[in-house]
């Protein structure tokens, strides 16, 4: 009976949810071979989903807050775990990216040619656990440890093909990375600790300390969630780590892991009751650097999953810039900056986590159909795989912030913002909306280039030539999370009625103060008529044209004999760009040399270099490692011996504080 | 209501007549006839009735990105007011969907271009998508300037606003507004000095090379969508550039139709008397039409 009323609470429901996404991977360890383990794993996903989702919009729009006290027996006070408008929020992506991943993986990752098939899909369902687990903690320690799990979970994930030498390189980058911001995280949880006196989160707006100590906690803050936000130029390990992964778990990764660390942001923000203008000033400044220089590298990649994961960058620095001016505007009394701001990154969060990992699916299906990562060696994909096809071009829409889809309405949010400011007291704050426009440009040349090097235009290789499309496990997510990001932009007040609740409990004040300038009919009016338009259009000349169309080879200018090879590549259409933006992008480009009248044949090669990590980083960390070469002897790879260390720590500890 | 039929019709029928004026511009800077000002409507005419060759290697997309980059300037045709009367559809943010309408048309127009295999329209697809990135920043710049002094941020509102009192106090600002703006008009429409439309060599070219496989009434598409567009950033310019209103709602029409073709023949001389840049020079006339819009919102702001 208890069992039943227990079941009846929202709240318990998204826990029980929680758990059983957690263990999800466990029946594969137990069932060795075939693939039961892995579709009793997508049931649960499945499962985890239904009981979650429902249960959250409920709390959201029902305005429904719950807190739980755990029993736990450790040191660190009581274990409080709640679920207040914004860990709400944020448990949305998990609990939609993380069960579309687990069916794509299906058809993706089978164990017929994966054989780390059990450890991934064990990790992945780890790794949701963990992320709803530090979206709902309200003890620091409850926090860092989920946080910590979350990480090596996200390694394990990501060296899934760890025999190649690329892959490893990735994950030691981001372990170190990863290591780096949760040690500024533990030091931001030590001062808070310090300054309560217990571990337990304090109440939003309550914690009010000195600017100095305030502004060290917010800077401490923004290093350990930016740096797993993935902001610039805390950003390095995540191209490669986004790009090594496997598919479905870079959708993960980039869909919904990268917000934890915007929701870490945004919880530490609601501890302070005054939040200074140069926070504000400072976060703004930030997202839209990262937006401005992620979207540019992402602009000269050749590898598709390389392409996305800096997209990402821009998109979180989007994020960022709209936290930021909420920030600004709560800083100038300015209600309507502030709310438009928060929605518009919040509204911008949820539909990162719809077109991305919709991209990286079909980034999968295309290397899984072509065999590379390489947009150089694609092509003519859309003849084989027509419904990839599709929806990577509503993704490619969406994600470029262009109208009917998801993207736009939360860029116009955004832009409604920084247009107000113009007739306003900061006009210089408008000066986001060219920047936010530079940001859009460059998005149309990074997503042409992905869409139409891939798959249009002829094969380049034979394995392009002979590609298959995805199976329906893998073409079901992508399906909804398609559909899903053309309601949102058609429909937007339906996203952001999940919006306003969590605005609400993050700043009281704000959601009733603030009105949305443009009413939401615009969108689904301009979108639908734009649709249906094109349709009309589309279907008149396609009857007119029926009988007279004739086939024939593309135009040549004048040039017989065409080969596939002649048509331009990826790196040449963005070249062009790169070439623009100077030493914002460095490429290596190695060539031979070309003598004679009848030269042999020469091979010429295009790299984007990851500036910062290979010229400044790396041979800063190597100095440091050679400086520092005396304490290898500590790692040696015996277990028994790191037990031992840990125990002379605590002991060395327990003395001190004696 | 009479006004929003006086819209659609001047807006879907004066388009082509732009270009038939720049052509006997040019024509009459060479000392030659020149063709009819009712060319460009007899070709799309003709196009219409012909019969359409399909590249081997395109799919669905070849087709739809006329159609939906012509779709998109439709709908941005109902939100740019035409001379002192209000556009059909106006919102508190429309310039933003206005600007991004023309992004969408982009888009495929671009992907369609991919579509062929051919390396020119690569080439091609590679410098639109690059130069108007560098054009679309300036008109935001502009829109900015023109949000600041009419303190609203629809298009109706904020070009009517700007009346001659508005000039007189403001008119240093909306000399240099004016010429950024020329700048991406010629920019965004393939013009000269930015690309010449009647080139023959395809490695030079931008927009036409684009559309090198259409053929047929998808050509015409292409042409309509063109010269729409050109109608719609020129019917901005005006606007700002004209700051009259005669009192008279029918008289207003015809002054601004006799704006739009003033602004046909100004664009006839540029390509009569300017050569085509290099194209190494094209980003930097850009850059230098960004900042001088800045410099316009620094003049309002200060």
């Amino acid at each position: 009976m208890l069992f039943f009323d227990m079941m009846r609470d929202p709240a318990s429901l998204v826990l029980c949810a929680i758990a059983l996404a957690g263990c999800s991977g466990l029946p594969g360890l137990v069932f060795r071979d075939g693939t039961l383990g892995q579709r009793l794993a997508a049931v649960a996903a499945l499962t985890s989903s239904l009981l979650a989702l429902p249960s959250l919009l409920y709390l959201l729009l029902g305005g429904g807050e719950a807190s739980f006290l755990l029993n736990w027996n450790l040191p660190f006070g009581p274990c409080e775990v709640a679920l207040d408008p914004l860990s709400l929020f944020f448990l949305i992506p998990i609990f939609l990216v993380f069960p579309a991943g687990s069916l794509y993986a299906l058809g993706y990752w089978p164990t017929a040619s994966h054989s780390s098939q059990r450890s991934v899909t064990f990790f992945y369902g780890i790794l949701a656990c963990a992320m709803a687990l530090v979206v709902v903690a309200r003890n620091g320690a409850l926090f860092m440890m989920s946080w910590e799990i979350m990480a090596l979970s996200g390694y394990f994930l990501l060296v899934a093909e760890h025999r190649e030498a690329e892959v490893r390189s990735a994950g030691t980058v981001y372990l170190v990375a990863s290591h780096l911001g949760g040690a500024a995280l533990l030091l931001l949880f030590a001062s808070l600790f310090m300054i309560t006196g217990g571990f337990g989160f304090p109440p939003a707006g309550s914690l009010a300390v000195g600017a100095g100590l305030a502004g060290t906690l917010f800077l401490l803050a923004l290093a350990g969630f930016g740096s797993k936000a993935g902001l610039m130029p805390l950003h390095l390990w995540l191209p490669s780590a986004h790009a090594n992964a496997p598919s479905h778990v870079s959708a993960v990764l980039s869909g919904v892991m990268l917000k934890v660390g915007i929701y870490g942001v945004l919880r530490v923000i609601s501890f302070f009751p005054e939040r200074p203008l140069w926070w504000g000033a400072v976060l703004t400044a930030a997202g839209l650097t990262s937006a401005v220089m992620g979207i540019c590298v992402a602009s000269a990649q050749k590898d598709i999953k390389r392409l996305l994961a800096y997209s990402s960058i821009e998109n979180l620095g989007i994020i960022c810039a709209g936290i930021g001016m909420f920030l600004v505007g709560q800083g100038t009394g300015n209600q309507r900056l502030a709310f438009l701001g928060l929605a518009g990154a919040l509204f911008h969060v949820l539909n990162h986590a719809i077109f991305k990992p919709l991209l990286f699916f079909c980034a999968g299906s295309v290397m899984h159909a072509a065999g590379t990562r390489d947009l150089d060696r694609m092509g003519g994909l859309a003849r084989r795989l027509p419904y990839t096809a599709f929806f990577t071009l509503c993704g490619a829409i969406a994600i470029c912030g262009l109208p009917p889809f998801n993207g736009f309405a939360s860029e116009m949010l955004l832009y409604l913002g920084f247009f107000g400011e113009a007739r306003a007291g900061q006009p210089f704050v408008a000066l986001g909306a060219p920047v936010l426009a530079l940001v859009g440009g460059v998005a149309v040349i990074a997503f042409v280039k992905l869409y139409g090097i891939a798959f249009l235009g002829a094969p380049r290789t034979a394995e392009a030539a002979g590609a298959h499309e995805a199976t329906g496990t893998m073409l079901a997510p992508m399906a909804l999370l398609a559909s899903l990001a053309l309601v949102g932009g058609l429909f937007p007040q339906l996203f952001l009625a999940l919006v306003r609740p969590a605005i609400r409990g993050f700043s009281p004040d704000l959601a009733h103060a603030a009105v949305l300038p443009i009413a939401p009919l615009w969108f689904a009016l301009a979108g639908g008529s734009v649709i249906c338009l094109a349709a009309l259009l589309f279907l008149f000349l396609h009857l007119k044209t029926r009988g007279s169309a004739v086939s024939a080879p593309t135009w040549g200018c004048g040039y017989l004999r065409p080969s596939p090879r002649i048509q331009y590549t990826g790196s040449s259409f963005g070249a062009l760009f790169s070439s623009l933006s100077g030493s914002l992008i460095r490429t290596r480009i190695t060539m031979g040399a070309v003598t004679g009248l009848t030269p042999a044949a020469v091979r010429l090669s295009y790299h984007p270099e990851e500036t910062l990590l290979h010229r400044v980083v790396l041979p800063v960390l190597n100095v440091v490692g050679v400086g520092c070469a005396f304490v290898r002897r500590l790692q040696h790879g015996e277990v028994q011996i790191y037990i031992l260390y840990i125990f002379v720590t605590l002991m060395l500890l327990l003395l001190w504080v004696q | 209501m009479i006004d929003t039929i006086f819209h659609v019709v001047l807006v879907l029928a004066m388009p082509p007549l732009l270009l038939g004026v720049i052509g006997k511009t040019k024509a009459a800077f060479a000392g030659r006839v020149g063709a009819p000002f009712l060319q460009p409507y007899y070709d799309l005419a003709r196009l219409m009735k012909k019969g359409i060759v399909l590249s081997d290697s395109t799919t669905w997309i070849f087709r739809a990105g006329p159609v939906v980059t012509l779709a998109a300037t439709l709908f941005a045709a109902l939100l740019v007011p035409l001379g002192k009367h209000p556009a059909p559809v106006s919102f508190e943010g429309d310039m933003i969907l206005f600007a991004y309408l023309f992004a969408l048309g982009r888009f495929f127009t671009t992907t369609a271009a991919l579509d062929t295999a051919s390396s020119f329209e690569g080439m091609g697809a590679a410098r639109e998508v690059s130069f108007s990135c560098l054009a679309e920043p300036t008109l935001f710049f502009a829109l900015i300037t023109l949000t600041r002094l009419s303190g609203t941020m629809s298009l109706t509102p904020m070009l009517h606003h700007v009346t001659l009192p508005v000039w007189m106090a403001t008119g240093a600002s909306l000399i240099l507004l004016l010429a950024g703006l020329f700048v991406v008009l010629l920019a965004e429409n393939c013009r000269i000095p930015f690309d010449d439309p009647n080139t023959h060599l395809e490695l030079t070219m931008i927009h036409e090379v684009m559309v090198l496989d259409h053929s047929g009434p998808y050509f015409s598409c292409v042409l309509y969508g063109a010269a729409l567009k050109l109608y719609l950033l020129g019917a901005l310019f005006v606007n700002i550039a004209l700051p009259f209103a005669s009192g008279n709602a029918y008289l207003d029409w015809v002054v601004f139709a006799a704006g739009m073709l003033l602004l046909a023949v100004a664009i006839g001389v540029v390509e009569s008397v300017m050569a085509r840049l290099r194209l190494i020079r094209v980003p930097q006339l850009l850059v230098a039409a960004l900042i001088l819009t800045a410099f316009s919102l620094v003049l309002v702001v200060r």
